[in-house]
């Protein structure tokens, strides 16, 4: 399995890696022309709920951002803000350097995929598109039919009668035809089948490697974005936990199993590092560390970890806290 | 943007124009008959000089038609509103649809204005034909029923403003609720509410009426009042006047008449008390006809009630409250210039909560 997109994409010498470990140590990115979203203190109150607050953070230009999270977390929120379907209630966030959904200028240089791929029901598969086409200035209409052709969907089909995988499709390629530079997917294989789901994001690899365009994919499930992302951002609680490449994340974290030691608890610094998660048994403990060095303490069993394991660790943390 | 509107808003409009094109073809098959048919009576009764009761019978002409047609220029303002003013922003957020046209390069403001000036104008134009047919249609019927004012809202210009203000109410009820079909309830009701209180609340007090005075005929009054839904809405909002008496209604062809009072010098009303003091006998006996059909009563009864009338009539009179004929336009024009005016103020409210991004 690819686990990375390399390529020209990638500014090569520039690391986004492993910034954040605390919610403390989060702190905003200056080089916004970097960035292709830039929350600072971003906050959504629904009534008396607040639903995303004081959420900061980077997403980095020129990658396929999986943002990760439990459900709560703010990612359909945050989200929604980006592309400006939301006011936020405090705080701001900056997509492309300009305000969401300010012009229309901006608008079409954000694509948009909501969460349950919504279309027009009534309206036929042609109709999207000149729907498309009506709607925007930079439509591709080449690009939008041949992506409608390659999937082998009928242009005379109405929307409501596509399968779920088929009308996620559809919307993607509503959004890709757009001719963004920035694409931002709510979940979007949340209710396909496994099959539908990698067809998909077989999907935005195609557009990502076609168009170079900049990719922020919410989503709950680890595999997910380990098919089609190279950066991955963990969002608890409206705070990002961790946030770098997913090379950087493999690279920077590891498995310590060695004789028990209870005094070691979650967060705490030891020798080689900081702990994430720690779990001891009657003879053992086995921590997550995240490190930059090797691990030097010789107590330690070392063993890499999967991006999933990690993910798991710095939304568990939170959970237990 | 226009052409999405339409591509959503066609099939409808075309139910529309096409039911609309039907009643069109009816009244013009009917039309012409309708206006021979009157024609003809009309010169009849000249001649024999006794027009009112061929005048209504001819009234009884297309009954069926008549009253389709009537109760249709009423529905179809409000049911503009809660089919096509409802759904137009609820289905959106309901099937979910919103976050994908307004993430299109349209601002939401364009997209907001172009929906509520394609459909709301066609809707205008759906309620201004209607009118149009319905008028032409009927207008032998409304000559020989010489009561302009009973039929204000469903004639001329009336119905183009209803049709704005209650297709607004939908918009906005479909907003402000989210959901398509408590929305539409919700329209309809608001709408009809508006309607009632507006046309025996606000209207009959937008220009004062006329007064006139009469003296108490004696051949054509009788005693009580009669009861409609109309009458009780109108006591409703603008209270009863204490009628012992019942004028017969004057004669005042197209005039809006409402109330005809009887009074004193001083404009006291003439209370049952009073007039059971200046006739003790003949008042228990109950009323004479003054409307032709009523049951007969017997001669003597008949003679009393009258001499009680006349006596009465010595310090009453007839107090008629009105609105003249020739007012009829300048009201029609107000009625649509508030309508339209409270559907504008509806849609800049719409415009700005959807700005503020209070959907989503």
């Amino acid at each position: 399995m690819l686990l990375r997109m390399p390529g020209p994409r990638s500014p090569p010498g520039h690391s986004f890696g492993n910034r954040a470990v605390t919610p403390e140590a989060v702190e905003p990115l200056t080089m916004t022309h970097d960035a292709v979203l830039v929350a600072r203190g971003l906050g959504k109150r629904y009534r008396r709920r607040w639903a995303l607050s004081e959420c900061t953070l980077t997403v980095p230009a020129g990658r396929v951002v999986g943002l990760v999270g439990p459900n709560g977390a703010g990612k359909t929120t945050l989200m929604r803000l980006a592309v400006g379907l939301l006011a936020p209630s405090a705080g701001t966030v900056e997509v492309l350097g300009g305000r969401p959904a300010e012009s229309p200028a901006q608008l079409g240089r954000v694509g948009f995929v909501a969460q349950d791929t919504p279309t027009y029901a009534n309206l036929s598969v042609a109709d999207h598109l000149r729907l498309g086409g009506w709607l925007n200035t930079r439509w591709d209409r080449g690009l939008a039919e041949r992506r409608i052709e390659r999937l082998g969907l009928d242009p005379r089909q109405r929307a409501g009668r596509l399968s779920g995988g088929q009308r996620a499709q559809l919307a993607l390629a509503l959004a890709v035809a757009k001719r963004p530079d920035l694409l931002v997917l709510d979940e979007p294989v949340a209710s396909l089948d496994p099959l539908a789901r990698r067809e998909f994001l077989q999907g935005i690899s195609e557009v990502v490697a076609e168009h170079g365009v900049s990719v922020v994919l919410s989503s709950h499930l680890v595999a997910d974005l380990e098919r089609v992302c190279d950066f991955v951002i963990v969002l608890v609680a409206s705070r990002v936990r961790v946030a770098g490449t997913i090379e950087e994340l493999l690279a920077a974290h590891h498995r310590l199993t060695g004789p028990r030691d209870p005094k070691i608890g979650d967060g705490q610094d030891i020798a080689d590092g900081q702990v994430i998660e720690a779990r001891h048994t009657d003879e053992q403990s086995t921590l997550l560390v995240r490190s930059d060095r090797p691990i030097a303490d010789p107590r330690w069993t070392v063993a890499p970890l999967s991006l999933e394991d990690i993910v798991l660790a710095y939304m568990g943390t939170e959970v237990r806290s | 943007m226009i052409r999405l509107t339409w591509r959503q808003f066609r099939t409808s409009a075309a139910v529309a124009f096409g039911a609309l094109l039907v009643m069109a073809v009816l009244a013009a098959l009917t039309g012409p008959d309708l206006a021979h048919v009157y024609a003809a009576t009309m010169t009849a009764c000249r001649r024999t000089g006794d027009c009112s009761s061929a005048t209504q019978s001819f009234l009884l002409t297309d009954r069926g038609l008549h009253t389709t047609f009537d109760t249709l220029v009423t529905v179809v303002p409000g049911l503009l509103g809660v089919f096509w003013g409802a759904p137009l922003i609820a289905r959106e957020i309901e099937a979910g649809t919103f976050p994908l046209v307004w993430t299109q390069s349209v601002t939401r403001t364009r997209w907001l204005v172009v929906k509520l000036a394609v459909v709301g104008l066609a809707g205008m134009l759906v309620a201004g034909l209607l009118s149009l047919v319905v008028t032409w249609w009927a207008a032998p019927l409304d000559r020989a029923a010489v009561a302009a004012y009973d039929t204000f809202g469903g004639r001329d210009l009336a119905p183009v403003g209803y049709a704005a203000l209650a297709f607004m109410i939908g918009v906005t009820a479909g907003m402000l609720i989210h959901r398509t079909v408590p929305a539409m309830a919700v329209a309809l009701f608001a709408f009809v509410v508006v309607r009632v209180c507006f046309s025996y609340g606000i209207r009959p007090r937008i220009i004062g009426p006329e007064h006139r005075v009469l003296a108490l005929d004696p051949t054509s009054t009788g005693s009580g009042f009669a009861i409609s839904p109309s009458t009780i809405l109108n006591s409703l909002f603008n209270g009863r006047p204490p009628t012992a008496l019942d004028p017969a209604a004057p004669d005042m062809p197209n005039a809006w008449i409402y109330s005809s009072r009887v009074v004193d010098g001083s404009g006291h009303d003439l209370t049952q008390p009073v007039l059971d003091a200046a006739c003790p006998d003949t008042v228990s006996g109950g009323g004479a006809p003054a409307v032709p059909g009523h049951i007969e009563v017997p001669e003597a009864q008949r003679r009393a009630w009258q001499a009680c009338v006349s006596k009465v009539g010595a310090t009453y009179h007839q107090l008629v409250t009105y609105q003249p004929a020739d007012r009829y336009w300048t009201l029609q024009w107000i009625e649509v210039a508030i309508y339209g005016t409270a559907a504008l103020l509806l849609g800049a409210f719409c415009v700005w909560w959807v700005r503020r991004r209070r959907i989503a």
